[in-house]
Order: structure tokens, then C-alpha cells, then sequence
């Protein structure tokens, strides 16, 4: 059987979320392997969640948020930007392959590009197979 | 311990067709702490919810989690069953099984599967949950309404009807819109000031609207219930409270400025009003345009003025507005057609745009309602042109929705005002609307030209110098056609204000992907906006006729008013909270915080958080070194036990 990845998927309630609804009202068909974890702004997102996400056996996480300069919080995002892409060189160092972490930012209305986003980054992780290292071994 | 049930909904098909609901109920009973789980078609009609508030009873449920839709669509109707019930309504957790799966997938193993997962996530997270207690502000009554279109217009006078105080602000010198610039409207032909300029009148009458023309909102602060409005007056050069509006000024200045309000078309004087019924009849001058900015001499305009009510020294000025809702409408521009070179427009005289040819029809317009090209000579034969950038998949996509009606009208009027061949030059013609079909066919017996074809190209005539040729194919009888005109007039796409996305970054708006506002749902919440107080209504929203404005100007006023008539109202309770027996006082949170809701206390040395002002983005409990802030409803508690369940099937 071909290797279905699990992927933890952590969107921003104004924009990304709105705009995963958005692909679904259009009725866009995508992969089903990303589990959505709404939460108000990117921002909320701890590095840590990113890490324990791994540890639980994701074998990829996507961060969904709005665009630059468009969040609902104002700034919120841009700190997100910033905290991210420390998250990411962070995870490069612990070994985890940096196609596992994906950043994208996604408007209300881009319901499109959500579903290509997801289509892609399945893919990509798919490609790289399961992820062992963080992973807690039961 | 807790006690929970389960809810997953079917949805007629849309959710059971790819997920196996019954399977989906079985599998809820399975999990820790699930005392009931069921499934029902519709879980969010009457019997289904009357089922949710019977077991909440029978089982003494403590926790409800709904298997259904999008919690954008629902979240509040089910926090409402429980509550009734006797739940605390943030004890509800929504699963989203349509939107985010059944909808996006056709295979049923793969939806079963997911949803699962999905539910084992929720039922994690629920185990979590703590009630948490709404907070209540008050609410300030007044309104304010951004643009004096005829949307604007129309929601202003609704409102203030009902005695509620309304900020009317305007960024031209007169409100009234591009309403104001028609000479006739589609498909009744009535005339557009005869309608409009009493509703403008009524809105500098009525004692409940404050008018701000000349103005913008440069801040916005708070939120509903409470917005804190900074306004921008542009400095006006003429105070108004001296003004008597005898325009004697207007008479005597030597300075000529092109006239916005005539699109270009003719000269006006530095020193105007930008048509004869504006509102308020009072003049600004325009810096730009005026001797004496541009020479340092002139100021003839203040010899002549009687009540002293010019003062080259006035300055822009800011002022702070309070009220609880906020309508916006403000409105369209015309695409600009000069970068589509195979039109012409700009390059050949005889190409006109759709406002060009509206003020050349008005009787206050430069000609004086004559039909005359800018030599002054009358077209013997005029081409319209729709979808001049709509429907276009290099331009803009959507279909402006108003071009075809309009087109008609000029039509008619190109018929009754010269004796002209009028050409119209078509995709398909839309006539949706009352009346509109009927007018279309009145179009048909009135001799105009339909060629099914979108004009390809303008070129000038080698033949007949000065003449125009529009090229396209009629693809009724696929004949490629070159037909001599004297007028070309273009049909350009709808297109937002030029400024709108500093306007939707102000009032924290989201756009489409043309950059017209986005409604909260775009059929049961067609004026909200995903700013809890704020409404938006006409075409700022998406291409639309004066009718559907007007309409929708009274929904968004009713919108407004359904806020601002409470004297209190119920925040959401997802705020941020400080734990200060784990606060280091790194201050991190104050520093991040967009709306400064968290501050030091320096005797306490530990940071505290205003509810009043946190919104729940949860930033500052992300930026917390000792996790001392806690982000109710979003803990980190709750969200990595959400996570943990999600990964666990």
C-alpha cells in the first residue's frame, strides 16, 4: 500500500480556515491528509506545537495564516512570520527535513489556493516518506 | 471525569454521502468519557436540537461536541441549544465534517476515516473545555457610515429615522456619488438627480446626521460596540460656517482645474462646487489649481467674498467620532482603460469612456446634455463596447453586471438625442432584473445594432480620416467585421476604489480576489463582515445596480441598528489571562500586543490584562516564556490534546 502521511494542519481562523470553508462550498477535491486545527490567529502558534506535533507521528505540519499586513489581529501574523522561521532553521537542526514544514499564507477567499497548497505539500511529504526522528517510539 | 455526547449530523447527503455517519456515531461511543453519541439527518433543525437539549438532561451531559459543518456556519446556533439547556455555551465543540471533508472528498473510506480522527481530536479537546463567562460592555448608539454614495445616503437616513445619530463621512466635496453623475437610470429612464437630490437633501436636513464631507476615517480603534473613529478634514480653504454659498468666488477665479466631477471632460474653476445641486453648496478650493498657491498672488476669491469666509491658512484638521457600528460603502471606479492600447482610449478623441458619456447626456454636464464629440461635431454613427476588461480572464474575471443595462440606456438615449446609427457590441446580454428584459427587447424595436461579438480593436479609418474602425467577430454568423464609426464608447470593468485596500486594512476587512469586500457568508450574511460591527452595502461589496445598493443599504442599516439599539451587549469570553503566580515580568506580552490590552504593574512587578481591550488572538500567551498566560478556550492544554487526538488515528 502506498504511504498515506499524516499531517497536522494549523490554521488562522479569519483567513485560512475561512478559506479551507471556502474550497469546500466550491466543492474542490484535494488529499484528506491534513487534520485542520483552527485557531484564532497564527500568531497563538507556539513553536513548541510544531514540535510536538512531530513527536506525535505527524509527518508533516502545515501553518495557514493571513496574508502579511492583512491580519485580523493587525500584526499578529508578522510576529507568526518571524517565530516561524526561526521554528523552521530549528528543525532543520534537529534533522527534520525542512519539505515537513510549510508556511503559507492564505486569504478568505483563496479557496483555491488552499486546495493546491494541500494537493502540493501532501505530495512533497509523501515523497519523503515517513518521519522517524522525532517521532516518540511507543 | 467528564460526561460527553456526541451530535454527528448527516446533513441530508452533503456529509453521509461521503461519510459513514452511523459508523462515525458507533466509533464516538467508543472513545473516553462519551456517555451518548448519535446521529440525526439535520442535527440543527428543531427535532435535532430538541434531541441535543433532552440528552444534555437525560445523560447529564457536561461537554457537547456536533459532528456537522464549518463552525463559522453554526458555532453560535449550537452554543445557543446548549445554553438553553443549561450548559455553559463554551462547553460546545464543532467538528467540521463538511466544509473540510465531505465536501472536498469523494471517497467515502477516505472521508470515514479522517472524520474519525477529527472526532477524536474534538473529543480530546472537549475533555478540556472550561465554561467560561461572556463579558458585558456597553454600547454606544451611534453609527457611522463611510461614503455618500446612494448607499450611504440611503442607510444614513434609515438610521437617523430611528433616532439614531449617524457620522456621514464623505471624501468628496459633496456627497451623492456616482449616482449624482447619471443622467437617466436603467430600464425606467427616470432621471437620476430628480431621485437622488432629495435623498441628499433630506441627509444636510436631517437633524440626526452629522455630514462629514471632505473627509476621511484615518483610525480606527476599539471595537463593536465601541469604535473609536479618527477623522481626517481635508482643508477646505472656505470655512463653511461663514459661507453663505453665493458664489461669487467661483465667478471671479482665474483658476482652472480639470472637473473631477465632469471625468476629465471640461476645465472648472479652483475655486468650486463640483455641480449645481451638490450637497453642501459650498465651495472648496482646490490647491493644486489655485494662482494663488501655485503664483503666491491672486486671492481674488477673498476680495469678492462678502463673509469673509475664505482663509488660505485653514489647515486639515482631526477629530475623534464614538459609535458602535460602522456601515461602509464606498462604492467603485471605473477600471482604467488606457493600458488595454487596443481600444484606443486616450489615443483617439472619439473614444469615450462609460462616466464620459453619462455627463455628456447630463444637462448639467460639460455640453449641456448635447451629444457632441470633442471637436463639437455630432456622431453620425457610435459603437458600444461591452466587457471592456470583465469577463476577461487577463483583466478581471467578473461580469460587472451593470455595463449591459447601461448600454442600453445609452442606446436609447444616443437614438433620442441624435440621429445616429448606434451599434452595440456584445458577449451575451445580461438583462436580470425587473423590467430589465423588457427594456431590452423595447432596445430591439428601437433599431439599435447587435452584433454578438466583443470588440477586438479600435483603429483610425485610412478611408475616411477622423473616422474610427471597430474591429470584431459577429459569432452569430462568424463574419469578421469592420464597421466605420465616429464615437467609440467603452464599457470598462467595475473594479474597487483605488484606495479600498487601505480602507480594508483599516476596518480589518478581507477582500475577494478582485479586491471587493468580503461578506461574513455570501448568502445568509451578505453585509457583514468578519469584523464583528462592521456592514458593508453597494457596490464596494461587488458589482451591483442602484436597486440592489438601495436594498442593500437598508439591511446594513438594519444590521447597525440591530447593535447599536442595546444598551449592552455579550463580548466573546476568549480572552487572554495572566497567572501572575508564573509571571516573570519580562513584559513580553505588553510589547507584542496589537491593542495594548496587557500592562505592568510595576508594584505587583507581573503583567495584567485589560479584557476590555483583548480581541483572543493569543499572541501574547505564544510569546510568554513561563506560559503564565493563558489564552482561554485556546490553551496550550487544549490545543496540543486536540493535536495529540488528531494524530492518534
Amino acid at each position: 500500500m502506498d504511504f498515506e502521511p499524516k499531517i497536522l494542519g494549523i490554521a488562522c481562523n479569519w483567513c485560512t480556515y475561512t478559506g479551507a470553508d471556502l474550497a469546500g462550498t466550491t466543492r474542490l477535491q484535494y488529499p484528506q491528509n491534513v487534520r485542520v486545527v483552527r485557531v484564532m490567529c497564527s500568531s497563538r502558534i507556539n513553536p513548541s506545537f510544531i514540535f510536538r506535533a512531530l513527536q506525535l507521528g505527524a509527518d508533516g505540519v502545515l501553518v495557514g495564516g493571513c496574508h502579511p499586513g492583512d491580519c485580523h489581529y493587525n500584526t499578529g501574523n508578522l510576529y507568526a512570520r518571524r517565530r516561524l522561521a526561526t521554528t523552521k532553521k530549528i528543525l532543520e537542526f534537529a534533522g527534520i527535513e525542512p519539505g515537513r514544514f510549510r508556511v503559507e499564507w492564505i486569504s478568505a477567499s483563496e479557496g483555491n489556493r488552499f486546495a493546491e497548497v494541500v494537493e502540493e505539500f501532501t505530495t512533497q511529504v509523501k515523497n519523503l516518506g515517513p518521519q522517524t526522528k522525532l517521532k516518540i517510539q511507543e | 471525569m467528564s460526561r460527553i455526547g456526541v451530535f454527528v449530523c448527516h446533513c441530508g447527503l452533503n456529509i453521509a454521502k461521503t461519510v459513514r455517519v452511523s459508523e462515525l456515531a458507533e466509533f464516538a461511543a467508543t472513545l473516553p468519557d462519551v456517555v451518548v453519541a448519535r446521529d440525526y439527518k439535520f442535527m440543527c433543525s428543531t427535532p435535532g436540537q430538541e434531541m441535543i437539549q433532552r440528552d444534555i438532561k437525560e445523560y447529564k451531559l457536561d461537554r457537547v461536541i456536533v459532528t456537522a459543518c464549518s463552525p463559522l456556519m453554526h458555532e453560535k446556533t449550537f452554543r445557543k441549544v446548549i445554553e438553553n439547556a443549561g450548559l455553559n455555551q463554551y462547553l460546545l465543540t464543532i467538528v467540521n465534517i463538511r466544509e473540510q471533508l465531505s465536501w472536498v472528498t469523494h471517497d467515502i473510506e477516505e472521508g470515514t476515516a479522517k472524520a474519525k480522527a477529527l472526532l477524536n481530536g474534538a473529543v480530546y479537546r472537549a475533555r478540556l473545555l472550561a465554561p467560561l463567562t461572556s463579558r458585558v460592555i456597553d454600547v454606544n448608539p451611534d453609527v457611522l457610515v463611510v461614503g455618500g454614495g446612494i448607499a450611504g445616503i440611503q442607510a444614513a437616513l434609515e438610521l437617523a429615522n430611528t433616532g439614531t445619530k449617524v457620522y456621514l463621512v464623505e471624501k468628496n466635496s459633496t456627497i451623492g456619488g456616482h449616482m449624482a453623475q447619471f443622467d437617466k437610470t436603467f430600464p425606467t429612464l427616470d432621471c437620476s438627480a430628480c431621485i437622488l437630490t432629495p435623498k441628499m437633501d433630506a441627509v444636510l436636513q436631517h437633524k440626526n446626521i452629522q455630514m462629514l464631507t471632505y473627509s476621511e476615517v484615518t483610525e480606527v480603534k476599539g471595537y463593536v460596540g465601541n469604535f473609536d473613529i479618527t477623522i481626517k478634514q481635508k482643508a477646505r480653504y472656505v470655512d463653511h460656517n461663514k459661507c453663505n454659498a453665493c458664489l461669487a468666488c467661483t465667478e471671479k477665479c482665474p483658476g482652472k482645474g480639470v472637473s473631477e466631477w465632469d471625468e476629465g471632460l471640461v476645465k472648472r474653476k479652483a475655486i468650486y462646487i463640483p455641480f449645481p445641486q451638490a450637497v453642501p453648496q459650498k465651495p472648496v478650493i482646490d490647491r493644486e489649481s489655485c494662482t494663488y498657491f501655485i503664483k503666491g498672488k491672486c486671492k481674488l476669491c477673498q476680495k469678492v467674498c462678502e463673509q469673509k469666509a475664505i482663509d488660505f491658512e485653514q489647515q486639515e484638521t482631526f477629530s475623534t467620532v464614538k459609535v458602535g457600528a460602522v456601515i461602509v460603502a464606498t462604492g467603485y471606479d471605473l477600471m482604467d482603460t488606457k493600458p488595454l492600447v487596443q481600444y484606443g482610449y486616450g489615443q483617439y478623441p472619439g473614444v469615450y469612456h462609460s462616466l464620459e458619456v453619462e455627463r455628456l447626456f447630463n444637462s448639467a454636464g460639460p455640453t449641456g446634455g448635447k451629444v457632441t464629440l470633442r471637436d463639437g461635431k455630432e456622431p453620425q454613427s457610435i459603437a458600444l463596447l461591452h466587457c471592456i476588461g470583465s469577463r476577461d480572464k487577463n483583466y478581471c474575471e467578473h461580469c460587472s453586471r451593470v455595463c449591459c443595462m447601461y448600454s442600453l440606456k445609452f442606446a436609447h438615449l444616443f437614438k433620442e438625442k441624435t440621429s445616429a446609427d448606434v451599434y452595440q457590441f456584445y458577449i451575451d446580454m445580461r438583462a436580470a432584473g425587473k423590467g430589465y428584459e423588457e427594456f431590452y427587447n423595447r432596445l430591439i424595436e428601437e433599431d439599435v445594432k447587435f452584433i454578438r461579438g466583443k470588440g477586438a480593436r479600435v483603429t483610425d479609418s485610412e478611408e475616411e480620416p477622423g473616422r474610427l474602425i471597430v474591429e470584431a467577430e459577429d459569432t452569430l454568423t462568424s463574419k469578421f467585421l469592420r464597421v466605420p464609426v465616429d464615437m467609440v464608447v467603452l464599457c470598462p470593468a467595475i473594479v474597487p476604489r483605488a484606495d479600498s485596500k487601505d480602507l480594508a486594512r483599516l476596518f480589518n476587512l478581507s477582500t475577494d480576489k478582485q479586491g471587493f469586500f468580503m461578506e461574513r457568508h455570501p448568502k445568509l450574511a451578505p453585509l457583514a463582515t468578519m469584523t464583528e460591527g462592521v456592514f458593508i452595502a453597494g457596490v464596494c461589496q461587488s458589482p451591483k445596480d442602484i436597486p440592489d445598493t438601495v436594498a442593500q443599504a437598508y439591511g446594513a442599516a438594519a444590521e447597525a441598528l440591530t447593535i447599536v439599539v442595546k444598551d449592552k451587549m455579550e463580548l466573546d469570553a476568549t480572552t487572554a489571562m495572566v497567572n501572575p503566580a508564573s509571571c516573570c515580568g519580562c513584559q513580553n506580552c505588553v510589547r507584542v500586543c496589537p491593542y495594548s490590552a496587557p500592562s505592568f504593574n510595576v508594584d505587583k512587578r507581573v503583567s495584567e490584562i485589560n479584557e476590555a481591550l483583548c480581541k483572543g488572538c493569543g499572541l501574547c500567551a505564544s510569546v510568554c516564556p513561563t506560559s503564565a498566560i493563558i489564552a482561554r478556550h485556546f490553551t496550550n492544554e487544549q490545543v496540543l490534546a486536540e493535536m495529540e487526538g488528531l494524530m492518534e488515528f
